[in-house]
C-alpha cells in the first residue's frame, strides 16, 4: 500500500517585545521564579489587559512579509480551560477573526526543487507560565514569569507531504521571524515551538485521514523525528486494521516516540467568546504602511540578489541567506576582501560552516569575524598562503591566536616563494640522494614526486608548490 | 451631624466647623452601635480610618485640601484595597487582603476622603437581596425583617442607617439602582467606561460600571465628579472629559422631553409604585418637563438576554479562583482536578455556582449559537430601542422596582422570581446607559424609587433632573426610624 | 429544557465544582427553570440582527511597550495557599 503523508504546523514565535502582551511586566528569559509575574499576569482579581502596541506591530510585520491579508478589524476571545499554568482559567487568543489572514511561503528543498506552503492564518495570544516538576515529590511548581508572554501562532495548511518538508517549512518560518527581527528563534528557551498536525491517506485520495497533533517539539531534528515515527504508527494502525484516533500526542525525544497526552484526554470544549475587557483591534492603514516601510530585505528577495550580484548558485545562494546573520556575515566578507564572491562564499560554507557546527555555535558566536576571515582570504589571494597552509591558519584564529598575519608570523607558515632560496634547497636535495638522480635522469619520471616531496619536507610544506615544480623541472632536466 | 447630606458636611469641614477626626469618630460610633443589627459592613477601619481623618484634617490646615478631603465614605467590599481584606462577599476571598488598590480606591484616597470600612455586598455581586453574602444577609433599615436590595445592599444599608454620608457600589444588572431604591437612596450608575473598572472585582466585565449611593443628587454629582475619568489600566474605559456635574446641577428642566415607556407599566408593576411614577412626574411638568409616551418594544427581552450575558461573562471571569495563587484552597486536595473542584465548590456559594453553570453551559459546544449568540443579537436589538427613544426625548422615566423591598427570605427559592426584581434595571446595563434611582415617596412605608434614564454620558442631565426634583421634594430627607 | 443530573454533573466538571449528589437535583431544577427561562429569546426574530459584545463602539486602546512593572513576589505570594523557593505548588500536574 502507497501512503501519502499530510502535515500541517501551528508555529508558537515568543515576539521579541520589552514588556507582555496585557502588562507591563518584562519578558526577558530566565529571571528568579515568578518575580516578572505582575498582578496582571498573576490573574488577580479586578485586574485588566492592555494591549502592547509593539507586538500589534509585529504581528503585522509578519502578515506583510508573507503577503498575507492585514485584518481591519479583529477580536480578541477567550479559550477557557483550567491548568495551573494558566492563572485565569483562560487564555486570550483570537479565535474568529484573526489579525493576519492567507498567505505563504516557498520552501526549497534539498533536489533544488520548491514548493509554495500556505499559511491560513497568524494570530495574537498571550504564552502560559511553566510547570516544574523536578526537586518535589507528587507535587509541581508554577513559575508564572512566562505568563502573558506576546505569541504569534502562525498557522499553515495541511500542505506539507513529508517530514522534510515540514522541517522546511519551518526553518523558513524561523529564519523570517529572525529577518523581521520580531523573535529571537531560540528553540532550546522556547521563544519558537512547533506542534505539527499529521494524517496519512492512500495515494491518489483526497479526503484527508484523521490526525493526531504532536506536541513539544523543540528542535529541527525532532520534528522530523516525530512526523516519521507517527507516520509509521499510523501507518501500523491502519494497517493492522485499526482505525487512527483523533488525539494529542506527546513526542517524547528520549525514547524517540509519540504518546497521548493524559491532560488532553478529558475532549476540549474551550467556550470561546469575545474578550470583553478587550475591544476589537482596528488596524488602519497608514499603521500598515508605516510597518511595511520598516520591513528589512526578506529571505528570497536576498537570495535572488545575492545570485546575481555575487553569482552564486541558487543552492548557495539560498544556503547564504538561511539567516539574516549569516547574510550579513558574508557580505561584510565579500566587502572586505574586495570582491572574490566565489572564495569567499566557499569559506563561509566550508571552514567556516563546518567549524560552527563541530562547536554547536551561531554565526554571531563565531570568534572568527568577517574581517579576520578577509585577513586570511587576502593571504591566499597574494599568494602568502598555501591552500593547507590556510586551514592551519583558518584554525588559529579560530583558538583566538590573533589576526591572520600575525598567525603566520609567528608560526612561521609564510609561504616561500624565494627562487633562490628554494633552489638552493633542491641543490642539496639532489646531491644528499645521487641514485635517484640518475635513475630520474634514466627516464623514471615518476621520481619526479620524490623530489617535491623532500623540497617540501625540507621546508615544511612552506614552499610554494608552483615554484618548487618549475625550478624542479630545469634542475633535475639540466645535465652538469 | 449624621444627619447632614456629604455636600453640607463639606462644606462644615471647609468652613473648620467640624473637623475630620471628630466626623470620622462619630461615623465610627454608629457604626459600632448599629452595624449588628443591619450587617452592613464586612470591615471596619477604625484605627485607618483615624489616621486618615488625622491626614485629612492637617490637608485642610495647610489649605491643601478639595472639595472632598476629609469626607468619610465606605467602599463595597468588591474594590480591591491595598492592606485590607476584599472579600467580594465570598467564602472563596475570605482571607484574601489586595496587595493594590483599584482606581476608584485610589482617586478617593488621593482626594483625602476617608474611608470607614468595606461593605457587606451579594456574593460577587450576584444577587438582588444582600442574601447571597457569606457574611450572612443585610437587613433593610426601613424594615429588618425586608432585604435592603442587591447587590450593593450593605452600601445602601450603611448609608440609609446614617453609618456612612456616602458608599460606593456597583451595577452590573440594578446592583446600585435597586438598593438605592429600596432604602430611599440615591443611586447612581454612569455610563459604561465612564468609571474605571480596575480593581473592582469582575462579575459582567461588558455590564459592571461603578457608582455611589448617597442621600442627594447634589452628593452624587460631587462624587462622580472626583471617580469619573479615564484609566489607561482599563482598556474599555473612555478618554472623555468629565464635566464638572456640581456646577451644572441648576440647569433648567424647562423644555426636557421625558420619555414615559409604556412596556413599565405592566402587570407584574405594583399598582402603587406606578401611581408613585405618575405622582413625581407631576412635579416635573411643574418644572417645565414635557411627558411622551414612548415605546421600548424589545423591553421583554432584557431580563432574559441579562441572564445569558451575564452569567456567560460570570463563567469565565470567575475560573481564576482555582485555589493556587490566592484566595479559598480546600484541605489536601489529591489530584489537580479535586483541588480544583472541591476548592471551588466550598468556596462559591449556591447562586455563584448556578451562575457559573448557567454560563458555562450557553457557551459550550452545540448551545452557544442558541444561547450565547441569540443573547448578543437581542442585545443590540434592546441597545437599539434606546438609541430611536432618544431621538425624541432627553431622558426615560420610570420606577426603578416593581415593588418596595422584600421580605428575607421571600424570594430565596426560586432564581425567577429574584431576577424579575431587576426587570427595569437589566436593559440599562446592556445598552451602558446611565441611569440613576431617586427617592420618590413611600408604599407601605417603605421607599421606592424613580429611575432616570439618560443617554450615554448624559450624567448631567441625569443629576439636574434629579436634583431639581430634590429640591421640589423632601423622599431623600427621610431617615428610618430609629437611625435619627 | 430539563437537564438530567448527568448533564448538570458534566457541565459542574467542565466549570470545575464539586457538587454534592444531594444538591444535585436541586441544581438541575435551578437550572432547567433558568434555561426556559432565557429561551424565550428564540421568539425574537434577530435574522440580519448583528451581535453586540459591547455597550460602547469603540476600538482597542494600544499601549506603549515599556516595563514598568517590577518584582513584587513577595508580596503577591502573601495570599497563595502553598508556596515553596517562589513557585506556587499544586498538585502534580500530569502532561
Amino acid at each position: 500500500m502507497q501512503w501519502e503523508t499530510v502535515i500541517g504546523l501551528e508555529i508558537h514565535a515568543q515576539l521579541l517585545t520589552n514588556s507582555k502582551i496585557f502588562s507591563a511586566a518584562s519578558t526577558a528569559f530566565g529571571a528568579a521564579p515568578n518575580t516578572q509575574a505582575c498582578l496582571v499576569d498573576l490573574g488577580y482579581p479586578g485586574v485588566l489587559p492592555v494591549l502592547n502596541k509593539e507586538a500589534v506591530r509585529m504581528a503585522v510585520k509578519f502578515g506583510l512579509a508573507v503577503g498575507a491579508g492585514i485584518a481591519p478589524r479583529s477580536v480578541f476571545a477567550r479559550k477557557n480551560y483550567f491548568y495551573p499554568d494558566l492563572p485565569k482559567g483562560y487564555q486570550i487568543s483570537q479565535y474568529e477573526l484573526p489579525v493576519v489572514s492567507k498567505g505563504s511561503v516557498e520552501i526549497e528543498l534539498e533536489d533544488g526543487s520548491s514548493r509554495r506552503i500556505g499559511i491560513t492564518r497568524a494570530h495574537l495570544e498571550e504564552d502560559a507560565g511553566k510547570s516544574l516538576h523536578e526537586g518535589f515529590e507528587g507535587i509541581s511548581g508554577i513559575d508564572l514569569n512566562r505568563a502573558g508572554t506576546p505569541l504569534l501562532e502562525i498557522v499553515s495548511e495541511p500542505d506539507m507531504r513529508s517530514a522534510k518538508e515540514a522541517v522546511a517549512y519551518m526553518k523558513k518560518i524561523h529564519s523570517l521571524v529572525r529577518y523581521l527581527e520580531i523573535c529571537d528563534g531560540n528553540l532550546q528557551e522556547g521563544s519558537f515551538r512547533c506542534d505539527a498536525n499529521v494524517s496519512i491517506r492512500r495515494k491518489g485520495e483526497h479526503k484527508f485521514g484523521t490526525r493526531t497533533e504532536l506536541k513539544n517539539i523543540n528542535s529541527f531534528h525532532f520534528v522530523e523525528k516525530a512526523i516519521l515515527y507517527e507516520v509509521q504508527r499510523q501507518i501500523d494502525v491502519i494497517e493492522g486494521g485499526g482505525k487512527v484516533v483523533q488525539e494529542t500526542r506527546l513526542y517524547d525525544s528520549k525514547k524517540n516516540e509519540t504518546r497521548p497526552m493524559r491532560s488532553k484526554e478529558e475532549a476540549n470544549d474551550y467556550r470561546y467568546f469575545p474578550d470583553p475587557d478587550l475591544l476589537p483591534l482596528e488596524i488602519a492603514e497608514s499603521f500598515v504602511s508605516e510597518v511595511r516601510k520598516t520591513l528589512p530585505e526578506l529571505p528570497d528577495g536576498k537570495k535572488q540578489r545575492f545570485m546575481r550580484a555575487y553569482g552564486l548558485s541558487a543552492y548557495d545562494a539560498a544556503l547564504l541567506t538561511a539567516s539574516r546573520e549569516l547574510a550579513d556575515y558574508y557580505e561584510m566578507l565579500v566587502q572586505a576582501v574586495g570582491g572574490e564572491a566565489k572564495l569567499c562564499a566557499n569559506w563561509v560554507m566550508g571552514e567556516l560552516s563546518a567549524a560552527l557546527n563541530q562547536n554547536n555555535q551561531d554565526i554571531v558566536q563565531s570568534p572568527v569575524t568577517a574581517v579576520m576571515l578577509a585577513g586570511l582570504l587576502k593571504r591566499i589571494l597574494d599568494g602568502t598562503l598555501s591552500g593547507k597552509l590556510a586551514k592551519e591558519v583558518f584554525e588559529a584564529l579560530w583558538a583566538g591566536e590573533g589576526e591572520a598575519d600575525a598567525v603566520i608570523e609567528k608560526k612561521g607558515l609564510k609561504q616561500i616563494t624565494d627562487s633562490s632560496a628554494i633552489g638552493k634547497i633542491i641543490d642539496e636535495i639532489m646531491t644528499a640522494n645521487p641514485r635517484q638522480l640518475s635513475d630520474y635522469r634514466a627516464g623514471k619520471d615518476k621520481l619526479f614526486a620524490f623530489f617535491v616531496g623532500q623540497v617540501m619536507k625540507a621546508t615544511q610544506g612552506k614552499a610554494n608548490p608552483q615554484q618548487v615544480n618549475e625550478l624542479l623541472k630545469k634542475k633535475l632536466g639540466a645535465y652538469s | 451631624m449624621h444627619t447632614k447630606t456629604l455636600t453640607e458636611l463639606a462644606r462644615d469641614l471647609k468652613a473648620r466647623k467640624l473637623s475630620s477626626e471628630e466626623l470620622t469618630r462619630s461615623y465610627l460610633t454608629r457604626i459600632e452601635r448599629f452595624n449588628p443589627q443591619l450587617n452592613a459592613f464586612i470591615t471596619v477601619l477604625q484605627e485607618e480610618a483615624l489616621a486618615a481623618a488625622r491626614a485629612a484634617d492637617a490637608r485642610i490646615k495647610c489649605a491643601d485640601a478639595n472639595a472632598l478631603t476629609g469626607l468619610p465614605l465606605a467602599h463595597k467590599d468588591i474594590f480591591c484595597t491595598a492592606g485590607v481584606k476584599t472579600s467580594c462577599g465570598s467564602k472563596m476571598l475570605d482571607n484574601f487582603v489586595s496587595p493594590y488598590d483599584a482606581t476608584v480606591v485610589e482617586r478617593f484616597r488621593q482626594a483625602g476622603m476617608v474611608l470607614l470600612g468595606k461593605t457587606n455586598m451579594d456574593e460577587f455581586a450576584m444577587g438582588s437581596s444582600n442574601e447571597t453574602s457569606f457574611y450572612g444577609p443585610v437587613k433593610n433599615p426601613w424594615d429588618p425583617t425586608r432585604v435592603p436590595g442587591g447587590s450593593s445592599g450593605g452600601s445602601a444599608a450603611a448609608v440609609a442607617a446614617r453609618l456612612a454620608p456616602a458608599a460606593t457600589g456597583t451595577d452590573t444588572g440594578g446592583s446600585i439602582r435597586q438598593p438605592a431604591a429600596l432604602t430611599g437612596l440615591t443611586g447612581i450608575k454612569p455610563t459604561y467606561g465612564r468609571v474605571s473598572r480596575y480593581g473592582m472585582i469582575a462579575f459582567a466585565s461588558s455590564l459592571d460600571q461603578a457608582g455611589v449611593i448617597t442621600y442627594t443628587a447634589e452628593d452624587a454629582a460631587l462624587l462622580l465628579g472626583a471617580m469619573a475619568g479615564f484609566d489607561p489600566r482599563d482598556s474599555t474605559s473612555v478618554d472623555r472629559p468629565v464635566p464638572d456635574y456640581t456646577a451644572e446641577l441648576e440647569r433648567p428642566l424647562k423644555g426636557l422631553r421625558i420619555g414615559l415607556p409604556k412596556e413599565f407599566f405592566d402587570p407584574g408593576l405594583d399598582g402603587r409604585v406606578g401611581a408613585a411614577v405618575h405622582a413625581a412626574l407631576t412635579i416635573y411638568k411643574k418644572l417645565g418637563a414635557e411627558v411622551r409616551d414612548i415605546s421600548l418594544p424589545n423591553f421583554w427581552l432584557s431580563v432574559p438576554t441579562y441572564y445569558v450575558v451575564a452569567p456567560a461573562e460570570c463563567s469565565s471571569n470567575l475560573s481564576r479562583f482555582d485555589g493556587v495563587r490566592f484566595g479559598h484552597r480546600c484541605e489536601s486536595p489529591v489530584d489537580l482536578l479535586d483541588l480544583y473542584t472541591r476548592s471551588r465548590g466550598e468556596g462559591f456559594g449556591a447562586e455563584v455556582k448556578r451562575r457559573i453553570m448557567t454560563g458555562t453551559y450557553v457557551l459550550s459546544a452545540g448551545y452557544y449559537d442558541a444561547y450565547y449568540l441569540k443573547a448578543q443579537k437581542t442585545r443590540t436589538l434592546i441597545r437599539q430601542d434606546f438609541i430611536t427613544a432618544f431621538e425624541n426625548v432627553d431622558v426615560i422615566m420610570g420606577p426603578s422596582t416593581p415593588t418596595p423591598a422584600f421580605g428575607l427570605g421571600e424570594k430565596t427559592g426560586d432564581p425567577i422570581t429574584m431576577y424579575l426584581n431587576d426587570i427595569y434595571a437589566n436593559g440599562v446595563n446592556l445598552a451602558g446607559l446611565p441611569g440613576i434611582s431617586i427617592p420618590m415617596g413611600f408604599v407601605d412605608k417603605l421607599p421606592v424609587g424613580l429611575q432616570i434614564i439618560g443617554n450615554y454620558f448624559d450624567e448631567t442631565r441625569l443629576l439636574s433632573a434629579a436634583h431639581q426634583y430634590q429640591r421640589e421634594t423632601d423622599w431623600h430627607r427621610q431617615i428610618p426610624r430609629g437611625f435619627e | 429544557m430539563s437537564l438530567t443530573p448527568d448533564e448538570v454533573r458534566s457541565i459542574a466538571r467542565l466549570a470545575r465544582l464539586a457538587i454534592s449528589d444531594r444538591d444535585i437535583p436541586r441544581y438541575a431544577d435551578n437550572l432547567s427553570r433558568i434555561l426556559d427561562f432565557v429561551a424565550q429569546l428564540d421568539k425574537a426574530d434577530t435574522t440580519s440582527v448583528a451581535p453586540m459584545a459591547h455597550p460602547l463602539d469603540m476600538s482597542q486602546r494600544l499601549r506603549e511597550d515599556a516595563v514598568t512593572e517590577s518584582n513584587q513576589r513577595e508580596l503577591f505570594q502573601k495570599n497563595a495557599p502553598q508556596v515553596e523557593a517562589g513557585l506556587y505548588l499544586v498538585p502534580k500536574v500530569i502532561e
